[in-house]
């Protein structure tokens, strides 16, 4: 079966690239799964969601915290293009929790936008909530 | 010891913990220009993307009639930013971006327009102040290892000039003057458009002739929504681009500037290190005769009064 060349870059350094299986992104109208053969789309990503890579190797699953940017699809091709971009394995818990309980509690725009980065941040370490 | 000896002895030891410094300054320079070099590759493929997804969107018609792509004539100023460092030490690094921002500057006003400056480091705005020239926004504090969210900083606050109206003050076009990396020996000063895009420019990318025709994207939520977020991303991405290239261009400059600095000290203590010696070798030759021609003297005396 085909396999999808997956980039996840931020403008300061590319996060993770190889080979995989699946990727999982969420738009603004909903999560989009990726297969390979997938049409060509250029999406935008949530500010604060959580982009899920299935490796072509049958490891673990790679979950990372996204904030702004967007992601392309073209002949299995996938380039996730994160303006700030974590990965799960990098996160610090206990920096990440103390951070959702500073921010869940305050109200306005820019709060939901740090509670929904704080949320995906603890969601991509595995964390439920 | 002779006064004209200790003087220039201690000549010798300043040169030579001067050369000590600037021989540091080198080093460091040299070990930062790696990683700074290694920094502008990183940030290599998210430029790619987001110029190839530009293309894309632009191929398909729908940026036209987008404010970041039109050309204004409302507004008759023209915003400069111009990239230079925080720090000396760097040879002629900030003089040629200066020099570059003033000729730049001089033919926009030819063409009826005026400039408004941005600047970014410290060196660029003690230059400004001390000629209590007038300038829009200054940024300092990073020149050396800029990191994105100063980008953002930037692009924000240009895009939002750019998208004011005349009347407010809106800025026209935006130019950016910093110091492109062309290789570890030559670093030159150069001059972009940013704003308003040229999309000519963008469709004979030649990433693109390479790549053939680009897919024929479905856009998620839609075309519009997509390039409305795309482009302030696409210019946050060229000034990171050119922060990074200036930051290595600077490193190479210093070290450049460092390196014949320290050669330069090593020759004065050469030069000195022979007028030491000729004066030592004089003051020996002075007591010998000294002492021979009082010895004969008193030989002579003793001689005469036997």
């Amino acid at each position: 079966m085909a396999k999808l060349h997956v980039e996840l870059v931020s403008p300061e350094r590319e996060i993770w690239a190889g080979e995989a299986d699946m990727v999982v992104a969420k738009t603004i109208e909903g999560e989009m799964g990726i297969m390979p053969g997938h049409a060509p789309v250029l999406g935008l990503l949530v500010d604060g969601s959580v982009v899920r890579i299935k490796p072509a190797d049958e490891s673990e699953t790679i979950s990372a915290m996204v904030s702004g940017g967007f992601f392309s699809v073209a002949s299995d091709e996938v380039s996730v293009l994160a303006e700030y971009a974590e990965l799960g394995g990098e996160i610090d818990l206990e920096a990440a929790r103390a951070e959702y309980e500073r921010v869940s509690g305050l109200e306005g725009e820019e709060a939901a936008v740090a509670q929904r980065r704080a949320r995906a941040r603890l969601r991509a370490a595995g964390q439920e909530i | 010891m002779g006064a004209q000896l200790r003087t220039i002895r201690r000549r010798i030891a300043t040169t030579r913990s001067m050369a000590k410094i600037t021989r540091a300054q080198e080093l460091i320079a040299s070990s930062r220009i790696v990683k700074a070099q290694q920094r502008v590759r990183e940030s290599g493929p998210y430029a790619r993307q987001i110029t190839r997804a530009i293309s894309a969107l632009v191929s398909h018609n729908v940026g036209v009639g987008h404010p970041l792509l039109t050309e204004r004539s409302d507004s008759k100023r023209a915003a400069v930013l111009i990239i230079t460092s925080d720090r000396g030490f760097a040879g002629g690094y900030n003089a040629n971006v200066i020099r570059e921002a003033e000729g730049l500057m001089t033919m926009l006003r030819e063409q009826g327009k005026e400039p408004v400056p941005y600047i970014v480091g410290r060196k660029g705005v003690g230059w400004y102040r001390f000629r209590e020239r007038e300038f829009a926004e200054e940024w300092t504090g990073f020149s050396d290892n800029p990191r994105f969210e100063n980008a953002e900083a930037i692009g924000r606050t240009l895009v939002r000039e750019f998208e004011k109206p005349a009347d407010e003050g809106g800025v026209a076009e935006i130019h950016v003057v910093y110091t492109e990396f062309v290789s570890m020996l030559t670093q030159t000063a150069q001059v972009r458009r940013l704003l308003p895009l040229e999309i000519e420019e963008s469709e004979q990318a030649p990433e693109e002739q390479t790549q053939g025709v680009l897919p024929a994207y479905e856009f998620e939520p839609s075309a519009e929504a997509v390039l409305d977020a795309l482009l302030p991303n696409y210019i946050e991405s060229r000034i990171w681009h050119m922060l990074l290239q200036a930051a290595a261009s600077e490193h190479a400059q210093r070290r450049r500037a460092m390196k014949s600095a320290t050669d330069n000290a090593n020759d004065v203590i050469e030069n000195l290190t022979r007028v030491a010696n000729q004066a030592r070798q004089a003051e020996i030759t002075q007591e010998i005769s000294e002492i021979v021609g009082g010895a004969n003297a008193l030989a002579e005396s003793s001689a005469g009064s036997e």
